[in-house]
């Protein structure tokens, strides 16, 4: 394991295979709770503890339990099965012992169960070829959590600045939001090749 | 072993050990939660209609025990389910008065014409956008029956041509009153028996008359053999309150039209 590379798996997870912006993973919530900053970051902090909780839990299940049988078929279903249970778990847990946080994240965290933002980044980190080990799966959830957490402010603030705006009948509400985002995917693409 | 059966066995385990993990986190860690919500969300139809004002019956369920809304707002559950949502929260109800979707066009097939062939879209509203639908009458019902699909109950159907409301299941949610383009979906008291205009052309007498056999000419004379002042003639047409109506019948006789009806 070395700095160099955890330093440009978060990177990349920030910026160049930004969850929603590059990998258009996780669309639903980008487009559904990013009308006002604050929610939009509730779901964002949301989104990155999930991650990195279901990455802890089921990389080394896929690692250790499923890819020794030859069981890797399996991934799918397994993992959407883990992350329902860990986001009800969590969420009994933050009920209990920190109301004011259960209170904040409110809906998202069990509409998180079924985001294909976190199943994704459960799967892509077998595929990713910059991740070797457990620690370096960690950081990729991270940075993809954290990337997704920028999108989600980023995205929020444009749609803040729609609200205000002269828009042409025919285009108000999902129309330009859809434009907005492509226009905001497409300015991500300027990242593309600062991490190799 | 057995490939498949192994597969089986893993899935499952891990389903197991997860259910059995949550269920007993649920146990030890469990919150007592705000009882009267549950008990008043469970009185509620679950209708999620929206004709409280809140985002739907959970959302009424909560604003009533914080305090922040009334009950006797659910139209859907009628007088019992506000007078039980009243027990719970220990106060008594002022039920609003009970309604019913009312259609006021009487132009079935028989009595308007049609003054296009139309092979639009088969909703009131695209048809309402080519010159104000397909009837002859540009007030009336157009018959394609958005608001029969924007009813949740069953309680509103298309008969020839024109919407007809049941009284028995409708519930005054008023789904299909915001369906309707031609805005001719009224929520009117249930209760009581009053005389109804069935009609809201607004087009002067000799023109109304012209496209329906049946509409209000907003001739007035319904409102000369009104003895309880109830009757008022504005835009070509008249307007019957039902407060102030006991239902003597003499504007129906008196009607040359045939458009006000008990």
């Amino acid at each position: 394991m070395n700095v160099a590379n955890i330093i440009t798996i978060v990177l990349a997870g920030l910026l160049t295979e930004n969850m929603v912006l590059a990998k258009f993973l996780g669309i639903c919530p980008f487009l559904g709770v990013s009308k006002k900053t604050n929610t939009a970051v509730s779901m964002g902090i949301a989104v990155t503890l999930v991650m990195l909780l279901a990455t802890a839990v089921t990389y080394p299940i896929h690692r250790y339990l499923l890819l020794p049988y030859g069981l890797g078929y399996l991934q799918t279903i397994v993992f959407i099965l883990i992350i329902a249970a860990l986001v009800q778990l969590v969420e009994i847990v933050l009920k209990k012992y920190i109301p004011p946080l259960y209170k904040a994240l409110g809906v998202y965290l069990p509409l998180i169960t079924t985001n294909c933002a976190v199943l994704g980044i459960t799967m892509l980190n077998f595929t990713n070829v910059r991740i070797t080990n457990y620690v370096e799966a960690l950081f990729n959830s991270l940075g993809a959590g954290l990337g997704f957490l920028l999108a989600m402010f980023i995205f929020a603030g444009v749609r803040g600045r729609l609200e205000s705006s002269d828009i042409p009948e025919s285009l108000k509400g999902l129309p330009i939001t859809l434009v907005a985002a492509a226009i905001v995917s497409l300015s991500f693409l300027g990242f593309a090749g600062i991490v190799k | 072993m057995n490939p498949i059966l192994f597969a089986v066995i893993i899935v499952a385990g891990i389903g197991l050990v997860a259910g059995l993990g949550l269920s007993i986190a649920s146990i030890v860690m469990a919150v007592k939660t705000d009882e009267t919500v549950e008990k008043l969300r469970a009185e509620l139809p679950g209708a999620n209609c929206g004709a409280c004002g809140y985002s739907g019956c959970d959302g009424y369920a909560e604003a009533l025990a914080k305090g922040e809304a009334k009950p006797g707002l659910c139209a859907p559950g009628g007088a019992d389910c506000n007078e039980k949502l009243g027990e719970i929260l220990g106060v008594s109800v002022e039920m609003t008065e009970p309604k019913v979707a009312t259609v006021k066009c009487n132009g079935t097939c028989d009595h308007v014409g049609n003054k296009m062939s139309y092979f639009g879209v088969s909703t009131c509203k695209a048809a309402n956008m080519m010159y104000a639908g397909t009837s002859d009458c540009n007030f009336g019902c157009l018959g394609f029956g958005d608001c029969q699909r924007a009813c949740k109950y069953g309680a509103i159907e298309v008969i020839n041509g024109k919407a007809v409301v049941d009284p028995g299941q409708c519930t005054a949610c008023t789904a299909c009153a915001t369906a309707c383009p031609k805005g001719i979906i009224e929520m009117m008291p249930k209760s009581k028996v009053y005389a109804k205009v069935l009609c809201s052309n607004k087009d002067k007498g000799a023109v109304a008359r012209k496209v329906c056999e049946v509409a209000c000419i907003g001739c007035g004379k319904c409102k000369k053999v009104c003895e309880y002042d109830a009757i008022t003639v504005e835009d070509n047409l008249a307007r019957i309150s039902p407060e102030k109506c006991v239902a003597c019948g003499a504007c129906v006789e008196a009607c040359p039209m045939n458009c006000i009806a008990l």
